[in-house]
C-alpha cells in the first residue's frame, strides 16, 4: 500500500464516521429519506456555488450546498404542513431541485469541469493527488473537508447532546421543557447538508445516503442506548469503509459502491444474527417458548 | 421554430409519444402509490433497478430494452420483498428500510457498472444513458415497447380500479370482504416497477421518481374523488411530458427528462397556489371573507345591542 491508498482509507473512514454519527439521529427520528432528499438536492447548490466562485474551491460549495439543504428541509416542512403526506412532499421537493441541478450541469457542462458522474458516484480513488497545505500540514483536500465536517458535527452534538437526544426520542416533551425543537431540527439538517457536500466528491451524492442510513440502522438493531448506538454506527461505518476498500481492490470496482455494499452485508448480518433483535434469535425463542406471550415481538 | 414545425421532425414525434405515454401511466399509478402512502417506493425501486439492468447486460451482452426490463423488474421485486421483510421482521421503520434497500442496491449496481466498464465490452456507453435517461436517443422500437407497456399499465389499472380503490382507502375492509389484499399490493408494486423501468430510459433513475409522485400530489389538490384524481394525474403527467419535450426540442442543450420534471413541479406549484378549496389563494380568500363577515357581524351587533 502506498500513501494514496492510506489517504483513500482515511477519507473513507472519516466519511463513514461523520455519516454514522448523524445517521443515528436520522434513523431515530424516522427521517432517513430526508437524508436521501438532501443528498440529491444539494446538487443545484453545488453547481451554483461552482458557477459563482468559478472553481471547485470547497468553502463556497459547502455554503451553497448547506443553504440548499436547509431550503430543502424548509420546503418539505412547508408542503407537509400544507397537507401533503410527508414522504410525498420529500419526493416532490428533492426531485424538483435535482432536476434543476441536472439542468444546470447540462447547460454549462461545456465550459466547466464539473462531471455529473463524479458528483453522483464520487471519485475517491484520486483523493491523495489533490493536497492542500494548511496549518503546517499537507493533507488531501478531501481529508480537510470531511474532517472539518466531522469536527463540526462532533462539537455541536457534543455540546448539545442532551437536547439532541430528547428531540430524537420525544420532541413533544423536548418542546414542553423549553428546548427550541425547530432550531435543533434545522441544526441537524444543516449538519447533514454540510456532511453530504463534504463527502460528495469522495463517495458521490447518492452513496452518502447509504452511509447515513445503513450503519445507523445496523446499530439500531444491536443496541438500545443512544450513546452505544452512535458508537456502534460509527464503528460499522468505518469497518464497511475498510472492507469495501479491500473488496474494491480485489474486484477492481468502484470503491464507493463496494463500501455501501459492504455496509449492506453488515446490515444483513446484524438483521439475522443480532443478539437482541435478530431474526434467528427471534425464531429460536419462538421455537423454545411457544405460547409465551412476552416474546412475540421485540 | 414553433411547435408545429417541431412536430414535422419524426424524431421529436417519437420522443413526444414516449414522454406523453410515460407521464400518463406513471401519473395514474402514482395516484394509487400516493394514497397507499408509498410515494417514495418509486424512488427506491428506480435505484434498485440498476443492478438488475447491469446483470441483464452482463448475461446477455445486448442492450435490448426488453431484457433490461426483465432484469430491472426482477431486481425491483427483490427490493420490494426486501423492504417488506425488513419492516415486518425487525424494528427498522419503513423510511430506513427504503433508504437501506435503495442505497445498497444502487451501490451494488455501481460496482457491477464499473465491472462492465472495466471489462471493456465496447458498447457499455448505452448503460450510462440508460441511467440518466436520454429521451432524444430513443428509437421507434423503444417507443413501441413503451407504448405497449403504458397501455397495459393503464389497462390493468382500469380493470382493477375498484379493487385498487378499496385497497387504497380501506385495506382492512378489503380483506374483510375477501379480496386478496397481499396479492393486490404486490401487483401494484409490480406495476410501479414496470413503469419505473420503462421510464428510466426516458428521464433517468432519479427523475423517474418525480414522474410517479409529483403529478399525483398535484392532482390531489384539485379533487376529492379518486376517479377524477387518477385522470388528472395522468393528464398532468402527459402535459409535463409535452412541455418537457417541446422545451428540449427548442434548445439542443437541454435534456428532456429534467425539463419534464420541472414542468411537473411547476404544475405542482400552480396547484398548491390556485386549486379550489385546498389551494393557498382560495384559503386566503376564504379567510378574508370570513373575517370581513365576522367584523361586519360584530359591528352590527354592537350597534344594535347597545342601549341608545
Amino acid at each position: 500500500m502506498n500513501a494514496n491508498d492510506w489517504w483513500i482509507l482515511l477519507t473513507a473512514a472519516l466519511v463513514a464516521g461523520a455519516c454514522g454519527l448523524l445517521g443515528s439521529f436520522l434513523v431515530l427520528r424516522r427521517m432517513a429519506m430526508i437524508g436521501d432528499a438532501i443528498s440529491h438536492s444539494v446538487l443545484p447548490g453545488i453547481v451554483v456555488a461552482f458557477l459563482i466562485s468559478g472553481s471547485r474551491d470547497s468553502v463556497a460549495m459547502l455554503f451553497g450546498a448547506a443553504a440548499v439543504g436547509l431550503l430543502t428541509v424548509f420546503l418539505i416542512q412547508l408542503f407537509h404542513s400544507g397537507g401533503v403526506q410527508s414522504d410525498a412532499s420529500i419526493g416532490v421537493v428533492f426531485t424538483a431541485l435535482f432536476a434543476v441541478g441536472v439542468l444546470l450541469v447540462s447547460l454549462y457542462t461545456s465550459h466547466i469541469d464539473l462531471d455529473l458522474d463524479c458528483v453522483l458516484y464520487g471519485e475517491i480513488a484520486f483523493v491523495g493527488l489533490d493536497t492542500v497545505p494548511w496549518l503546517g500540514l499537507d493533507l488531501p483536500k478531501a481529508v480537510w473537508m470531511v474532517g472539518g465536517a466531522l469536527l463540526l458535527s462532533l462539537v455541536l452534538i457534543g455540546l448539545f447532546y442532551k437536547q439532541f437526544k430528547l428531540c430524537a426520542f420525544d420532541p413533544a416533551l423536548a418542546a414542553a421543557v423549553g428546548i427550541p425543537v425547530a432550531l435543533f431540527h434545522y441544526m441537524l439538517m444543516g449538519l447533514v447538508s454540510v456532511t453530504t457536500v463534504a463527502s460528495f466528491e469522495s463517495v458521490g451524492a447518492i452513496l452518502v445516503v447509504g452511509l447515513l442510513v445503513v450503519p445507523a440502522a445496523t446499530a439500531y438493531l444491536l443496541t438500545d442506548r443512544l450513546g452505544a448506538m452512535i458508537g456502534c454506527s460509527v464503528l460499522v461505518g468505518v469497518v464497511s469503509a475498510v472492507l469495501g476498500y479491500f473488496a474494491a481492490e480485489l474486484l477492481d470496482a468502484s470503491i464507493a459502491g463496494c463500501i455501501v455494499a459492504a455496509a449492506g452485508v453488515l446490515f444483513v448480518l446484524a438483521f439475522l444474527l443480532s443478539p437482541s433483535h435478530g431474526v434467528v434469535r427471534k425464531l429460536l425463542r419462538q421455537r423454545r417458548g411457544a405460547g409465551d406471550a412476552v416474546i412475540t415481538k421485540g | 421554430m414553433n411547435g408545429l414545425e417541431l412536430l414535422q421532425d419524426p424524431n421529436v414525434r417519437w420522443i413526444l409519444a414516449a414522454t406523453v405515454l410515460l407521464g400518463l401511466s406513471s401519473g395514474v399509478l402514482g395516484s394509487f402509490a400516493y394514497l397507499r402512502k408509498q410515494s417514495l417506493m418509486g424512488d427506491a425501486l428506480a435505484h434498485a433497478a440498476l443492478p438488475g439492468v447491469c446483470i441483464a447486460f452482463m448475461l446477455s451482452g445486448s442492450k435490448s430494452i426488453l431484457l433490461f426490463l426483465l432484469g430491472a423488474a426482477a431486481a425491483g421485486l427483490v427490493a420490494t420483498f426486501g423492504i417488506g421483510f425488513v419492516t415486518r421482521h425487525s424494528r427498522i421503520k419503513q423510511d430506513a428500510a427504503l433508504g437501506i434497500v435503495l442505497s445498497v442496491f444502487f451501490g451494488v449496481g455501481i460496482v457491477l457498472l464499473t465491472q462492465i466498464q472495466h471489462s471493456d465490452s465496447g458498447n457499455q456507453s448505452g448503460l450510462d444513458k440508460f441511467l440518466f435517461g436520454q429521451a432524444a436517443g430513443m428509437v421507434r422500437s423503444d417507443v413501441l415497447t413503451m407504448a405497449i407497456v403504458s397501455f397495459a399499465l393503464v389497462g390493468v389499472c382500469a380493470l382493477l380500479y375498484k379493487e385498487f380503490k378499496l385497497l387504497s382507502f380501506d385495506p382492512g375492509f378489503a380483506r374483510g370482504i375477501g379480496l386478496p389484499v397481499a396479492a393486490l399490493d404486490q401487483l401494484l408494486m409490480l406495476l410501479i416497477v414496470v413503469a419505473v423501468v420503462v421510464g428510466i430510459q426516458a428521464v433517468g433513475v432519479v427523475l423517474m421518481a418525480a414522474m410517479l409522485i409529483t403529478p399525483a400530489v398535484s392532482a390531489r389538490y384539485w379533487t376529492e374523488r379518486l376517479g377524477v384524481m387518477t385522470a388528472l394525474a395522468g393528464l398532468f403527467g402527459a402535459a409535463s411530458g409535452v412541455i418537457g419535450t417541446f422545451a428540449s426540442a427548442a434548445d439542443d442543450h437541454l435534456p428532456t427528462g429534467p425539463l419534464s420534471v420541472l414542468a411537473a413541479s411547476a404544475l405542482f406549484v400552480l396547484s398548491v397556489l390556485f386549486a379550489p378549496r385546498r389551494g393557498v389563494v382560495s384559503k386566503l380568500l376564504l379567510r378574508a371573507s370570513v373575517r370581513r363577515k365576522a367584523i361586519a357581524d360584530y359591528e352590527e351587533r354592537m350597534r344594535g345591542g347597545r342601549p341608545a
